[in-house]
């Protein structure tokens, strides 16, 4: 791959979506967009760049965006967030939001929907502590391929293996064949939208936990200050922000700070208001509904589905 | 060092989840159907089990049913590691006491992850 063109493909990557492709991540420029300079017949990757910067062919460049965003995403993925958010912050937020009674979550990278449904899952089990209550849990991701299938919610066999115990996938999916779909009272507690973590987080409402994992690794340190700061603009003061394993707030503004007691998320930093800490809440701004919100209930419990012979 | 017996009549199996298993510092053991692995845990209890299901003489569902009524059954984790995908299938192994399972074919991120959610390590 010429060095050019690689260097011209990030400089228009950056441009456009805010994402940064240092060297180490030309693989992924070789096993995702030279397939598509192959498909359309391209001389190469500096004919690819060419097109992208003539602002022609919004579809290609579309692709090309959505190629480079890929995540690997799997069930409950890395465990601890999904612990300390089903044990620390849930608890918390239930005990100072009695008045309310309302959650809302903002999965920012949802891609193919393994987090988001971990995380409605959890939502679900809990729900017996959450009477009463509206929850909304919002999943956005740039990539439009990868939501269709978050909002299909079709699994592969290895899919549903990674990460998603036994007794989850019995109680949450039934079997379609080959696939693994999970159940329409879990689809439906998933609010799925596209979203470039660019635009105006204003539009999504506000939100008492945010799970932006694994997403800010694609951007320079000033747009991940920047995404940071607009996200402290919409999160309650007492709420909490969770990010991938090997991502840190560190060097990126004040706006959070690691919860140093757990170790598993971030908090508003300066303001005093990290969980357990007093809260007053009246002050927040009522979250835009993007959806009529519906009150939590249990799901049904699995039942064994007759079509599927035993062998 | 923790002991987990492979149950399975493909020998390929047994050698692929004992490089993976060995990798992870288990101390690997092995049977070839469920009969050899009932007489190996009346003498010596393992661990854990990674259990396949459809085996000659006794399967791996028979296995598991005579297993848990061992004095010492109880305890130990069994993981179904099988080709049987079908969701029916799954419950009868997990409502006769299984774990965990695993649908074949599998790789070594699944088996690390079943090992991992029933706290072997």
């Amino acid at each position: 791959m010429q060095q050019q063109s690689f260097d011209a493909l990030c400089a228009y990557l950056k441009r456009t979506s805010g994402l940064i492709l240092d060297q180490s991540k030309q693989y992924l420029i070789e096993s995702r967009v030279l397939p598509i300079v192959k498909r359309e017949k391209l001389g190469g990757l500096a004919d690819l760049v060419l097109i992208l910067e003539r602002g022609t062919n919004q579809a290609l460049a579309k692709e090309v965006v959505e190629a480079m965003t890929i995540n690997e995403t799997y069930f409950f993925r890395d465990r601890t967030p999904f612990d300390k958010f089903r044990d620390v912050v849930l608890p918390k937020i239930i005990s100072a939001r009695q008045t309310e009674r309302t959650l809302r979550v903002w999965v920012a990278a949802a891609s193919t929907g393994q987090e988001p449904y971990s995380l409605a899952m959890i939502l679900d089990e809990m729900s017996n502590k959450m009477p009463g209550w509206r929850v909304e849990l919002v999943a956005t991701d740039i990539a439009e391929p990868q939501l269709t299938k978050a909002r299909s919610a079709t699994y592969t066999q290895f899919e549903v293996q990674r990460g998603l115990s036994t007794a989850h996938l019995l109680r949450y999916f039934t079997q379609q064949g080959d696939s693994w779909q999970a159940i329409d009272a879990l689809r439906s507690k998933v609010q799925f939208r596209q979203f470039n973590l660019l635009q105006d987080f204003a539009i999504l409402g506000r939100f008492d936990v945010i799970f932006c994992r694994n997403v800010l690794i694609y951007f320079d340190v000033a747009t991940k200050s920047d995404i940071l700061k607009r996200m402290g603009r919409i999160l309650a003061p007492d709420g909490a922000l969770f990010l991938g394993a090997s991502e840190s707030v560190i060097g990126l503004g004040t706006d959070f700070a690691p919860d140093t007691e757990h170790r598993a998320f971030h908090t508003r930093g300066g303001i005093g208001s990290a969980l357990g800490q007093p809260i007053k809440t009246s002050g927040i701004a009522p979250a835009t509904p993007m959806a009529a919100k519906t009150p939590i209930a249990p799901m049904a419990p699995a039942v064994p589905g007759s079509r599927f012979a035993t062998r | 060092m923790k002991q987990i017996l492979v149950v399975d009549d493909s020998p390929v199996v047994r050698k692929i989840a004992r490089r993976i298993l060995t990798d992870m510092e288990f101390d690997v053991a092995e049977a070839e159907d469920g009969s050899e692995a009932l007489r190996f845990c009346s003498e010596k209890m393992p661990d854990a089990i990674l259990l396949d299901w459809d085996m000659p003489v006794m399967d791996g569902l028979e296995f598991l049913q005579a297993f848990r009524k061992l004095p010492d059954g109880k305890s130990p984790k069994v993981v179904f590691c099988t080709a049987q995908n079908h969701q029916q299938s799954i419950m009868r192994a997990m409502t006769a006491g299984a774990d965990e399972y695993i649908m074949k074919p599998f790789d070594e991120m699944i088996l690390r992850d079943k090992l991992e959610q029933v706290g072997l390590v």
